[in-house]
């Protein structure tokens, strides 16, 4: 049952995007085609899990350990910067078609707070492994949620007649604030 | 380029919020009161500061091809630094900044002024590049930050402004509210160039 708390909390309530403001710039950068945003949720989806399990074992056996949780910034933003140039290699020997989607966005992801923000609120709320994995899956998952959602409602947009000077980045930041009004609705539903 | 004119490209022409739309995570987040807007702004300004200095001066004796690592590595020391100094003389602007100090680390302004600024030139200019950026970065977040105060809660830096007749509309200091106060912001300012545009 907590685990479902936490993974419903993690999409809907706390919405990683939405109402806790991590990941903004992919979220209004990636965001004008619904395919491409999706390649890049699911992009973030493998790095953030993959990340959050990481950067646990590495706080609770390395940094507890030796007594140095206050270099936690620092280790956390290596792991995350060599994860990604890790999984750049990999998929690009894998899956050549699915590198060339994503493209420039996959070594972008290491400067995505989402990613170093998770790996902390991790630590902070003091989950154990498998929260910590429940956790990263919900949060992943809400991303991708409102990145697609939002490209959906781009594309209709760029049709729309907006107004000379809220053309473009405004008119996105609006569409973004009713969105979240929208997600405000799910308060209370955890 | 002359040292002004690099200090006064970061405020106003080259604004990094306004014009260049970088760092939008601390911006949307952190601006629900002018206090934490500016604390915000001033917190990254000295990261940047920090690191546009110490990158400028390593800047020949960092290898080219391991540069972004290396920078991060500068930039998240700078931020360890800033989160003790602030955990020690500022707690109750650490405690409502909370996860967001750790996160300046991730902030595109100051890893871009890095790459395009500070690895290319000298120190001294290096640091006023950093004070103008981070200034001007500061003021966006002040300004959102008043204007979400006024709006949501119906004070300015915590003195209130109206009577007890005003209702303050509390969307605007809730996560949507960040939203639409800076689209409408920076459409305002899109008005205004273009109208100035269509005058000159």
């Amino acid at each position: 049952m907590e685990f479902v708390v936490i993974l419903i909390s993690a999409i809907l309530v706390n919405n990683f995007v939405l109402s806790r403001f991590l990941g903004i710039c992919p979220f209004l950068g990636v965001s004008k085609q619904v395919e491409t945003a999706l390649g890049m949720g699911m992009a973030v989806t493998f790095v953030m899990t993959l990340s959050s399990i990481i950067t646990y074992i590495i706080h609770h056996l390395v940094l507890v350990n030796l007594k140095i949780e206050y270099l936690q910034t620092i280790a956390f933003i290596l792991v995350i910067a060599a994860l990604v140039q890790f999984v750049e290699m990999f998929v690009k020997k894998a899956s050549p078609s699915l590198y060339q989607a994503l493209g420039v966005y996959l070594p972008l992801i290491t400067t995505n707070c989402a990613v170093l923000g998770l790996a902390i609120l991790n630590i902070q709320e003091e989950y154990t492994l498998l929260k910590t994995i429940t956790h990263a899956v919900g949060a992943s998952l809400g991303f991708t949620l409102a990145i697609v959602l939002f490209a959906g409602i781009r594309e209709r947009l760029a049709l729309a007649d907006v107004p000379e000077s809220l053309r473009g980045f405004p008119i996105a930041l609006i569409t973004a604030g009713l969105m979240a009004i929208a997600f405000l609705g799910f308060t209370g539903l955890v | 380029m002359s040292l002004l004119k690099t200090f006064k490209n970061g405020i106003i022409n080259e604004n990094p919020v306004f014009v260049q739309l970088l760092g939008m995570c601390p911006t949307l987040a952190v601006t629900t009161t002018a206090t934490d807007g500016m604390g915000m702004g001033l917190a990254t300004t000295s990261v940047l500061i920090g690191s546009n200095l110490v990158i400028s001066l390593l800047r020949k004796v960092i290898p080219d091809k391991i540069r972004i690592p290396a920078f991060v590595v500068i930039i998240a020391s700078f931020v360890t630094l800033i989160d003790m100094f602030m955990h020690a003389y500022a707690i109750s602007l650490y405690n409502s900044l909370g996860l967001f100090i750790p996160l300046i680390v991730v902030n595109c302004l100051i890893l871009g002024r890095a790459e395009s600024f500070a690895s290319k030139n000298k120190p001294v200019q290096s640091i006023f590049d950093g004070l103008g950026m981070g200034l001007g970065f500061t003021l966006a977040l002040t300004i959102l930050g008043i204007v979400r105060e006024v709006l949501g809660v119906g004070s300015v830096f915590g003195i209130q402004l109206f009577g007890a007749a005003f209702k303050p509309a509390i969307v605007m200091i809730l996560p949507p509210g960040a939203f639409l106060a800076l689209g409408v912001l920076i459409g305002t300012l899109n008005w205004f160039k273009n109208k100035k545009a269509k005058n000159a």
